[in-house]
């Protein structure tokens, strides 16, 4: 027999997994002990893309924060724009062009469609499938950011929307093909679908990965597509109708379990929805001005006073609080991640799972640092 | 929100809650919590009034300003009792103030305003920490803690979050002066204005 | 540099005459293999340009290796943060040479749209040797492509042996960097001053 070593305790290792990471979505460190492979802590660490957007806003103007909104969530920036110009419009009592209203559902919608698309390549990309949903779904995302390029002129960092309105209106032809677009979208779903929802490897490492129950995910305070796949009834477009939401016909998906399954095919079954409300956004969109004729860019001045604004972005609750002094610059801008805040709960939701399945609850929760760091 | 600043009283004795009108048009108004009976408060909205979802948890600086207000005195001037506007000038001292926003998720109606405001700006800057009510609260303390330099009690870890440990100042006040490490300076807009505009004259 | 009119004779007779130079470049060039490193938004259209439909791949560089020790390029895509600093030079130390940088994107480059951050390094240069700089903000695919394509013809002009040799072909030069450490107030130091050479300060107001 063997000399026995003098200790018999497990050790455990410590792995700092990032910030340079092929699956972290970006400079996302998390330090992790491990005991063999189980995950026995989880400490995020970010910070690593911190960019003062809120300082940078307190002393620029009003408008000159619009581009820096789209640097924040940098897949979905119309959904950026949207949530700061509705959270500028609540605190200066803006009203809203009716066309605008329209154009802002139907860009989002169209955000929402490539975000989700985009995930699918990531978190397959996640699970090892090294790039090849990738460029399906890349494909896909190439043709909704033309359309983005020919309506704003740029691909990603759109600076679109403006208080009360949109920057400008639609070429001509845009609207056909758009509609055009989200004809065969649902193909690509069908196609993707038919590739990925019964492969036996995706089932076996999403199915019963890291469940999360209604109430602990409101405690923590998750919101988008992972409070509802945790089967909690919330969609922000149904629950604050912003916009002009409460005129379209559209359901809001639940999980059951509110495992990593649940929270991946949430998301395509959103998709279908976002294609349903587009269809109508762009069978009814009405002629007339993009701008509200009373609404104010460049000098704005909103009186003294604060607002809360949010939308449901394609990650989840995107909100701006804003305080004004009635000067021409805000006194305080706050953006509410949704990124930041679902990783509240990402250590409880990693805890005894095996190291490779962290990455594929990072990529269920669909972060973007450019959002958690701002 | 009155009745709501009522139910608080009377639920929890001693309770210090008041009402803070927003002057602007969105009409969300917030109510001014104390601190030593806070995380009472905060466990009475969650639990008994629905509000259980954390939103959003900012800190914002007030550094100490002047207001100028009129007041109004009554003197006797030629043995007839006139009401003066007298201006006058107090110094209100600044403070640091952490701003929560409550949804409820079953009765879907929000947002509910909750402040609380530190004494001061320089030695006591501690407010009892929310974590333990809201889960959500966590990270965002952190960063009130990272940026402002607002101390939670009670809260879990409280350490910097966004800035590297080493890192000593507060950033996001109003007073921080960030290091001068730019090599090239933009020409500011006016030179470049003055010089067109010369050249115009000239031409 | 051989006569052109004499090569294209012997070509002509099935000879194919060059230099080593010529072909050591040309192998380099052409298989320069990106380390997967993404920042920012910048990042975003990276990978984009490594997707079908402007495919990196025919250039070569299609191949993005997750770890420093078995790539050659590194693509500094997107902002670079005072906290991030020193794990990006830590990284392209690690980097085994020949090595080269592509700044893409306006934060990479000076700063960007972030200039006036506190936590934004403005500008990697300040730390690393940047050999190739996009600007944009962010750059589309095509302007990426064209950076790889201009760092391909520096690669091409590159010697080995000479006075002029390059950095790697230089047994007595090293290939790291100091790697800066987090202070107080900002990072230590604040650039380094062998890398980083500025154009001097035109400002008149003092």
């Amino acid at each position: 027999m063997s000399q026995m070593p003098a200790s018999n305790a497990v050790q455990t290792i410590d792995v700092s997994l990032g910030p340079q990471h092929p699956s972290t979505h970006g400079v996302f460190r998390m330090n992790v002990t491990l005991d063999g492979e189980t995950v026995t802590r989880l400490q995020p660490v970010f910070g690593y893309l911190h960019r003062n957007h809120e300082k940078i806003a307190e002393t620029n103007s009003w408008l000159a924060a619009m581009p820096y909104t789209d640097r924040l969530d940098y897949i979905c920036p119309l959904t950026n724009n949207w949530a700061y110009a509705l959270a500028v419009e609540k605190l200066a009592g803006l009203e809203v062009a009716e066309r605008a209203e329209f154009l802002r559902v139907i860009t989002a919608e169209l955000t929402r469609l490539q975000n989700h698309t985009a995930f699918l390549g990531f978190i397959l990309g996640d699970m090892g499938a090294w790039g090849t949903a990738l460029m399906y779904a890349f494909r896909e995302r190439e043709k909704i950011l033309d359309l983005f390029e020919s309506l704003t002129g740029a691909r990603m960092m759109c600076n679109y929307m403006r208080f009360g309105g949109c920057r400008c209106d639609t070429p001509p032809g845009w609207i056909e093909a758009a509609s055009a677009l989200v004809d065969r979208f649902p193909a690509f779903l069908d196609e993707m679908e038919a590739l990925l929802t019964g492969n036996e490897i995706l089932l076996a490492r999403l199915q019963g990965v890291a469940p999360l129950t209604a109430e602990r995910a409101i405690q923590g305070g998750m919101s988008g597509p992972v409070l509802r796949a945790s089967g909690v009834d919330y969609d922000i477009r149904k629950v604050d109708a912003y916009g002009i939401y409460s005129r379209f016909q559209f359901r809001v998906p639940r999980g059951e379990v509110g495992d990593c399954y649940d929270r991946f095919m949430l998301r395509l079954l959103e998709a279908r929805e976002s294609v349903s409300i587009l269809k109508q956004a762009l069978a009814t969109i009405p002629d007339g001005p993009v701008v509200h004729p009373k609404a104010k860019q460049r000098g704005l001045r909103p009186p003294a006073g604060e607002a809360y604004g949010r939308i449901e972005g394609p990650k989840g609750e995107l909100g701006f609080y804003l305080i004004s002094t009635g000067t021409d610059r805000p006194y305080r801008y706050r953006v509410r991640p949704p990124s930041l805040i679902n990783l509240t709960l990402l250590e409880e939701l990693c805890l005894g799972t095996k190291i490779a399945d962290v990455m594929v609850i990072l990529g269920s929760i669909d972060i973007v640092l450019g959002e958690v760091d701002r | 929100m009155n009745d709501l600043a009522e139910a608080i009283r009377q639920a929890i004795p001693g309770a210090e809650v008041e009402r803070i009108e927003n002057p602007g048009p969105s009409g969300q108004h917030s109510l001014l919590l104390g601190l030593p009976t806070a995380r009472a408060v905060a466990e009475f909205l969650r639990d008994n009034q629905g509000w259980d979802f954390c939103s959003n948890v900012s800190g914002v600086d007030w550094p100490a300003r002047k207001v100028k207000e009129t007041v109004v005195r009554k003197e006797l001037v030629d043995g007839v009792e006139k009401e003066i506007q007298e201006p006058v000038e107090r110094e209100v001292p600044g403070y640091l103030e952490a701003v929560y926003h409550l949804y409820s998720i079953p009765k879907k109606s929000g947002p509910l305003v909750v402040r609380m405001r530190t004494a001061n700006r320089t030695e006591a800057v501690s407010v009892p920490s929310l974590t333990p009510v809201w889960k959500s609260a966590e990270f965002q303390e952190r960063e009130a803690f990272d940026l402002f330099g607002i101390r939670f009690d009670g809260h879990p870890d409280l350490r910097r979050i966004l800035m590297w440990d080493e890192f000593e100042d507060f950033p996001m006040r109003k007073d921080y002066v960030a290091p001068d490490d730019c090599e090239y300076e933009p020409t500011p807009h006016d030179a470049v204005l003055a010089l067109v505009k010369a050249r115009q004259e000239v031409a | 540099m051989l006569d052109e009119s004499l090569k294209s004779d012997l070509q002509k007779r099935g000879i194919f005459v060059t230099s080593l130079d010529e072909v050591y470049n040309w192998g380099r060039k052409n298989s320069l293999w990106p380390l997967q490193f993404g920042l920012a938004c910048c990042a975003i259209e990276m990978i984009a340009a490594a997707a079908a439909r402007f495919d990196m791949a025919r250039f070569g560089a299609e191949v993005f290796r997750p770890s420093p020790r078995q790539a050659d390029l590194m693509i500094i895509a997107g902002t670079v943060t005072k906290k991030m600093a020193p794990l990006v030079v830590r990284l392209f130390n690690q980097m085994p040479e020949p090595k080269y940088v592509i700044a893409m994107g306006a934060c990479a480059i000076s700063g960007g749209p972030f200039k006036e951050g506190y936590n934004v390094l403005k500008g990697i240069d300040r730390y690393i040797p940047v050999d190739v700089a996009i600007p944009g903000c962010p750059p589309r695919p095509e302007a990426l492509l064209e950076g790889l394509i201009k760092l391909q013809e520096k690669i091409a002009g590159q010697r080995l042996l000479g006075p002029e040799r390059a950095r790697h072909a230089d047994a007595g030069d090293a290939a790291e960097y100091p790697v800066p450490e987090y202070g107080a107030h900002d990072l230590e130091p604040a650039f380094n001053p062998d890398v980083f050479h500025p154009e001097p300060s035109r400002r008149t107001d003092a």
